[in-house]
């Protein structure tokens, strides 16, 4: 039997290595590839991103992935977006202003208050409310900007860093993660398999 | 919560471990994806990777490295030594690692720190800083294994580091390093109060009790070596020990 494959946006170096190191360890063939066509008849769909939230909407552009990758998330199409990935879901960020982001989410990110260290960075509980497919766990942060408030229409995770703050949020078979699942050891595998299988097991617990 | 963060460190050459290793039952003690693993296993929250090795020749059997233990590894790999541009940081981000640790690249060059962040995310810039104390509450920046002296004060090193783009600080106290006395805690309590970034404390850390002084001290994350490598704790009792007096700790 072949392999399930993922698509994978090559949006930057930083985490590529990690998110196919996670895909590979579920036994899933992880595609690199940043073509509009291919997003929209793929299957499974990463989008990650470290760095900028300009930077990674220019690359966005650049590509041609916007409108594809807004009508699979419209669709609720299999799209895992992690850390950056969630914020420009987002309709902007405090940390590039003026650029707009895919706008699925119309909410702005803002940037941790100095009352905290920024960035954040490690394990950080995640408290799922209303979840099918997130489970209450640690995970594993690396941010300097996050969503503060949950969006109407999603299913929302919470964790703690200068108040409340969205760990994750999920609608259908989108699952959009400020954490890095990737990074995130078995609670972080075992989120995966559950996205990929469609698994919404992590309804009974809340 | 925020997890208080306990990251084993390994020192490799040319592909191997180098620092002392003991563990029972290990077909090959030496290896560094086989001790990634366990350390994972354990509960470790992060690894470091140190590359000591001072070659090219070595620098390339790194980046293998980095690769064998990313396969293994879903828990946050940085990577420090001998990181001189910016291409050997994506080098070793392509090859697996999530962060990069800098040392004498960033004293010599500190623009680089400003470059990296800006190319990688400052969440992947890691100043790491060496320690000397030459007076009470005064320390000064060591470079080259501590065989060079700079004139260059810690607090205003870190400083200038974070502004230039260094988003986390591994702090090692090169007087404590390897003695087992416990973390200079003056010195990590110092740096903590001086940045807003999180701080790792290193160096001289031999038992709980002083991985939970460091973190008391103020440090986000304790690092240490030998105190695992030995096998005479793991990092799940250490957990355990942290957890029973209150430190919020991921288990």
């Amino acid at each position: 039997m072949n392999r399930r494959q993922v698509l994978v946006i090559p949006t930057g170096v930083a985490n590529l290595a990690s998110i196919v190191a996670g895909l590979e360890r579920l036994d899933i063939e992880p595609i690199l590839q940043a073509d509009a066509a291919a997003i929209a008849d793929a299957e499974y769909v990463v989008l990650p991103g470290v760095g900028a939230f300009a930077a990674g909407m220019k690359y966005l552009q650049k590509n041609a992935l916007v409108d594809p990758l807004v009508r699979r998330i419209e669709e609720s199409k299999p799209t895992l977006a992690v850390c950056l990935g969630l914020q420009l879901l987002c309709r902007e960020s405090e940390e590039s202003p003026g650029i707009n982001g895919l706008g699925v989410i119309d909410r702005p990110i803002r940037r941790f208050s100095n009352r905290v260290r920024v960035p954040q960075l490690g394990w950080n509980k995640v408290v799922p409310a209303d979840c099918r497919l997130l489970q209450e766990g640690h995970a594993y942060f690396a941010n300097s900007y996050r969503l503060a408030e949950a969006p109407e229409g999603w299913r929302a995770a919470y964790a703690q860093y200068d108040g409340n703050f969205i760990a994750a949020l999920e609608r259908g078979a989108v699952l959009a993660c400020q954490f890095h699942p990737e990074l995130s050891g078995p609670f972080g595998l075992d989120l995966l398999r559950r996205w990929l299988d469609n698994d919404a097991t992590g309804g009974d617990a809340c | 919560m925020l997890t208080k963060r306990i990251i084993p460190c390994l020192d490799v050459k040319d592909g191997r471990v180098v620092k002392g290793i003991k563990f029972q039952g290990l077909r090959d003690a030496g290896s560094p994806a086989e001790l990634a693993r366990v350390y994972e296993q354990q509960g470790a929250d992060e690894l470091v990777l140190l590359d000591v090795s001072a070659t090219p020749e070595g620098r390339k059997t790194a980046l293998s490295t980095v690769r064998d233990v990313r396969r293994v590894l879903s828990i946050p790999l940085t990577v420090g030594g001998g990181i001189r541009s910016i291409a050997d940081a994506r080098n070793l981000l392509e090859a697996g690692a999530d962060k990069v640790g800098l040392n004498t690249a960033a004293v010599n060059d500190p623009p680089l720190l400003t470059a990296i962040a800006e190319q990688f995310g400052r969440q992947c810039t890691v100043l790491a800083v060496d320690a000397k104390q030459t007076a009470p509450g005064k320390w000064q920046v060591v470079v080259l294994s501590g065989t060079t002296d700079l004139d260059l004060d810690v607090i205003d090193w870190v400083q200038t580091a974070c502004e230039m783009g260094a988003g986390e600080i591994l702090l090692t106290s090169w007087d404590r390093d390897g003695t087992r006395s416990g973390y200079d805690l003056a010195l990590t309590a110092a740096v903590a109060g001086a940045v807003y970034v999180p701080v790792i404390a290193s160096g001289g850390a031999n038992d709980p009790q002083q991985l939970l002084e460091g973190l008391q001290a103020g440090a986000d994350a304790v690092l240490a070596a030998s105190i695992f490598h030995y096998g005479e704790w793991t990092v799940r009792q250490i957990k355990d020990y942290l957890a029973e007096r209150n430190v919020e700790v991921r288990r």
